[in-house]
């Protein structure tokens, strides 16, 4: 242990970076894999959205245009996959190898070889699905959750898909048990587990859930791969196997899964309104505790996902129950969030706006979501573009825009550099109107009957298809000037200080922007003005 | 400048609510809201629904307006000055136990509701309804009549790519059938659902419900129409290539009507069995062929029998159409599947296969002159 600590005194005292590609490739370093994570994200997002383009394009207007069915079946079946396993999870990852060390005082992260591995799986899992789009047959097109029998009627992508996710299930897996053993090991001398600042406590409870879903899904795949090439018929009715028990099982992962993808933006989104607010987060134990119970809840909920499948009625009314009480917690955190902001100073910079943009957004996701609960009328609004819009509420403004009032968090932090606040505000608002108009109409449209995962539609629906697709083409073009946004900052702008922001605390505010290679190299003093808000 | 820009914001949200609730009364092509529908079940579920509808809404007026009026004054600009509390065990208890009894009151409705939806005992009729990639099959238990409902002719040209016909041109386009499933009003009709190949689900919006059909599973459901008329749905399970393609039409009618419907479909079926043991002329097998061809084959093998490549096979130039030691498998592979390929030996009659695979070993420059005649199917089953 101690020879470690020489050892990373004289890298820091040196500076020295390893160059070249070997310092990527091979890289142990906790911000240069973060960095790797969120550039591999935004690749993704921009794969995936261009699939959501090809997708609004086709249902721009009634009859079919551009694409065939198959090959649009295709594009919501990997936008799905693209954007869940490619975009969202690795930039949550990638914040939290970035942030976590500088936030509870550490060197690095625990594991440092684990962390370069389940990095680099990444690109490979992504290179075997994306492959699949030029194969004979086309792309894995039977949706996102692969349900038999239909997924099984696949042909040469199938077995590409499986071991795709196989490996981004390997590779959260790894980056769970690195974030777990880094925050229970490495926090510095004083920082309790009552004084983390909340988006490590929420990155902890992610990694638990990942940690306690993932493997759940890999076998599921792996019952789909045996059935269809080593003759077992586990979803198979006609061989004593039951297609329904796939969708238990994979919802099983399924549910903690959408938490996975947002309790992140709740811990970003805790980090960023107290700053802005000049106040301390209101209720900083009851958000640890609700975002803790809206975890262990995401585990008896998952057949809300499936009312239709006809279950007993008992079933139907504990999950309809469970489901509601989830309501309670997520509640108490937009409650804490709206209390933090009452009586403080505030002022609206980017990050703040997107904080203010995903706490009544999410909202109106959450809400719909209250009302997919109630099993009577989810016989209506399953499987109708009500459900789109739902969960586009609650994962495009809702994860999405937490992780872009991250990134103008602590962009300055990373880089050294303010980004462009003005072109900030205009990615905020060109962003906020325009996501409103690609995904509330899709309300009407599923409340009027239309089913999601279809290419071509009737005629009563096309109206609000042609805003819909609008909306979607602004909001596609408008994420280049964040891309730009971000590139400028990187290379260069107004000097950022230590402290950023007028009203941060916790510990990655105390070290320099931007930080040295090996963020803390002997373990800071935590007192309450360096710990939590 | 922010002032106002929130302020347009919250105006623009309010709005699009009002817009929201405000649905009686919109017109059908901007149609915003669930309809009530034409049974007592879908009229409680649409109360239900809006009953959340206003909850979710008021809730969220408040909400938003608490944090708006805080973002308004208490703003740095206005030399707000921050309050340093951080928590309180009062708010936090009430906001807590509030929400719960709102659940609470939500639950109540939403439970007496399931357990109504779900009686589905004591039915007049008994329809079952089987899914199957891309059409659906109504068997009437007690009367003996069953039949296939398949997307109508007009919509099916007008929803090809590179079709050139207006979908405007076709009346209820995508939204209408060969044959609807006929039903009498203010009956107890039991409707059971199950799946053929892959997992489908029977939707009509009217009706208030979905319900999977699901292969191997039977799951059952009940409506009473209130209202003559014509009802329109379609899959809304994603069951392959053409999920978006097969719809549902109900059209509900008097009773009177709905006896002389079942008179009238039993008379055909007779007819269509008594066609087994006809022999047919070439022009006759072709000229059937090609419609049996186009209903049923034409989704996956394509009109010009190119099928598509790498997942359904091209029928023109396949050994198995064009060689005589392939035509046993070509009407076994019509009989039993294979692979994709369903099983048509019970969804079309011999008359019919028979005249598709004729079709089939002549069109397309397959030329091949063989002629099949519906007693070699019967020999074949």
């Amino acid at each position: 242990m101690s020879e470690a600590v020489i050892h990373s005194e004289h890298d820091d005292h040196h500076d020295h970076k390893p160059t070249g590609i070997g310092r990527w490739l091979f890289s142990t370093n906790h911000k240069d894999i973060g960095t790797m994570y969120l550039v591999f994200s935004l690749i993704m997002f921009f794969i995936g959205g261009a699939m959501a383009m090809i997708i609004r394009l086709e249902l721009f207007q009634p009859g079919l245009q551009f694409v065939d069915p198959l090959f649009f079946n295709s594009m919501t079946t990997v936008h799905a996959l693209v954007m869940i396993f490619g975009a969202v999870m690795p930039a949550g990852v990638g914040l939290a190898n970035w942030l976590i060390p500088m936030m509870i005082g550490a060197p690095d992260m625990a594991l440092p070889r684990m962390n370069n591995m389940s990095f680099w799986i990444l690109p490979f899992a992504f290179t075997l699905l994306l492959s699949t789009l030029f194969m004979p047959g086309g792309a894995p097109n039977g949706g996102w959750t692969m349900y038999p029998p239909l997924t099984l009627q696949l042909g040469t992508a199938f077995p590409f898909l499986i071991f795709a996710v196989h490996f981004l299930g390997i590779s959260s897996i790894m980056g769970a048990i690195n974030i777990i053993a880094t925050v229970f090991n490495m926090r510095a001398p004083g920082m309790t587990f009552m004084k983390l600042p909340l988006f490590v406590w929420t990155w902890i409870i992610t990694a638990f859930l990942l940690i306690a879903s993932l493997p759940v899904l890999a076998g599921a795949v792996t019952m789909l791969l045996t059935d269809k090439f080593f003759g077992t018929s586990f979803f198979d009715a006609a061989g004593g196997g039951d297609p329904v028990m796939f969708q238990h099982i994979f919802w099983f992962f399924g549910h903690p899964e959408v938490y996975i993808l947002i309790l992140p933006a709740f811990g970003i989104v805790s980090q960023i309104i107290p700053t802005f607010a000049r106040k301390p987060l209101f209720g900083y134990d009851s958000m640890v505790y609700a975002t803790a119970s809206i975890a262990f809840l995401s585990f008896f909920v998952w057949a809300h996902h499936m009312f239709t499948v006809g279950m007993p009625l008992a079933g139907e009314l504990f999950f309809m129950y469970a489901t509601m009480s989830i309501a309670v917690p997520t509640g108490v955190k937009i409650f804490n969030w709206v209390a933090t902001m009452w009586k403080g100073s505030m002022t609206f910079e980017t990050p703040m706006l997107f904080s203010i943009a995903f706490v009544i957004l999410f909202s109106i996701g959450g809400f719909s979501g209250l009302m997919l609960a109630i099993t009577p009328v989810d016989f209506q609004y399953h499987d109708t573009y009500f459900v789109v819009a739902h969960f586009h509420y609650v994962l495009v403004t809702g994860a999405v825009f937490a992780l872009f009032a991250g990134v103008y968090f602590w962009i300055p932090k990373w880089t050294g550099h303010m980004y462009d606040e003005k072109l900030g505000q205009i990615h905020f608002w060109i962003s906020v109107i325009s996501v409103n108009v690609l995904f509330f109409p899709q309300h009407f449209l599923g409340l009027a009957g239309m089913p999601r995962r279809i290419p071509d539609y009737s005629l009563q629906f096309a109206e609000f298809n042609m805003v819909s697709s609008i909306g979607g083409f602004v909001f596609g073009l408008s994420q280049l000037l964040f891309v730009y946004i971000v590139i400028k900052c990187i290379r260069g702008g107004t000097r950022a200080s230590d402290q950023v922001w007028e009203g941060a605390h916790g510990l990655e505010w105390t070290l320099p922007s931007p930080p040295p290679f090996h963020s803390f190299t002997t373990p800071p003093k935590v007192t309450d003005a360096t710990a939590h808000s | 400048m922010f002032f106002k820009k929130l302020r347009d914001c919250l105006g623009g949200i309010a709005a699009t609510f009002m817009l929201l609730l405000w649905s009686g009364s919109a017109s059908a092509e901007w149609g915003l809201n669930m309809r009530p529908g034409v049974t007592p079940i879908s009229n409680e579920v649409y109360d239900l629904h809006m009953l959340i509808l206003w909850i979710v809404t008021i809730i969220g007026i408040i909400v938003f307006g608490v944090m708006f009026w805080s973002i308004i004054h208490h703003r740095k600009s206005k030399g707000a000055v921050p309050a340093q509390f951080h928590h309180s065990t009062i708010a936090e208890i009430s906001w807590t136990i509030i929400p719960i009894l709102i659940l609470v009151g939500m639950a109540i409705p939403s439970t007496h509701l399931l357990v109504k939806m779900e009686e589905t005992g004591d039915a007049d009729i008994t329809v079952k309804i089987t899914g199957y990639q891309w059409k659906w099959k109504y068997d009437y238990m007690n009367e003996g009549v069953s039949f296939y409902s398949v997307l109508d002719e007009k919509s099916n040209e007008a929803r090809q790519r590179g079709s050139n016909i207006d979908p405007k041109s076709v009346e209820h386009y995508l939204q209408n059938v060969d044959e609807p499933i006929v039903l009498p009003v203010n009956k107890k009709i039991r409707l059971l659902t199950t799946g053929g190949d892959v997992i489908h689900s029977w939707w009509l919006p009217d009706l208030g419900w979905k319900r999977d059909a699901i292969p191997g599973f039977i799951n059952d459901n009940w409506a009473v129409i209130e209202k003559v008329g014509t009802y329109r749905g379609q899959c809304a399970e994603l069951c392959g290539k053409d999920h978006g393609f097969m719809p549902i039409v109900l059209k509900a009618v008097s009773e009177e009507d709905y006896v002389a419907w079942v008179e009238k479909k039993k008379q055909q079926q007779a007819a269509a069995a008594a066609s087994s043991d006809k022999e047919f002329s070439m022009e006759e097998l072709m000229a059937n062929g090609e419609g049996v061809f186009s209903k049923n084959c034409a989704v996956c093998h394509m009109a010009n029998g190119q099928g598509v490549p790498g997942t359904f096979p091209a029928l023109a130039g396949s050994p198995v159409a064009t060689t005589a030691e392939g035509l046993p498998d070509h009407i076994d592979r019509l009989l039993h599947g294979k692979n994709l390929m369903p099983a048509f030996g019970e969804q079309l009659s011999d008359a019919d296969i028979a005249a598709v695979i004729t079709y089939e070993r002549n069109a397309w420059g397959n030329d091949t002159g063989d002629i099949v005649q519906p007693r070699d199917i019967k020999a074949a089953r």
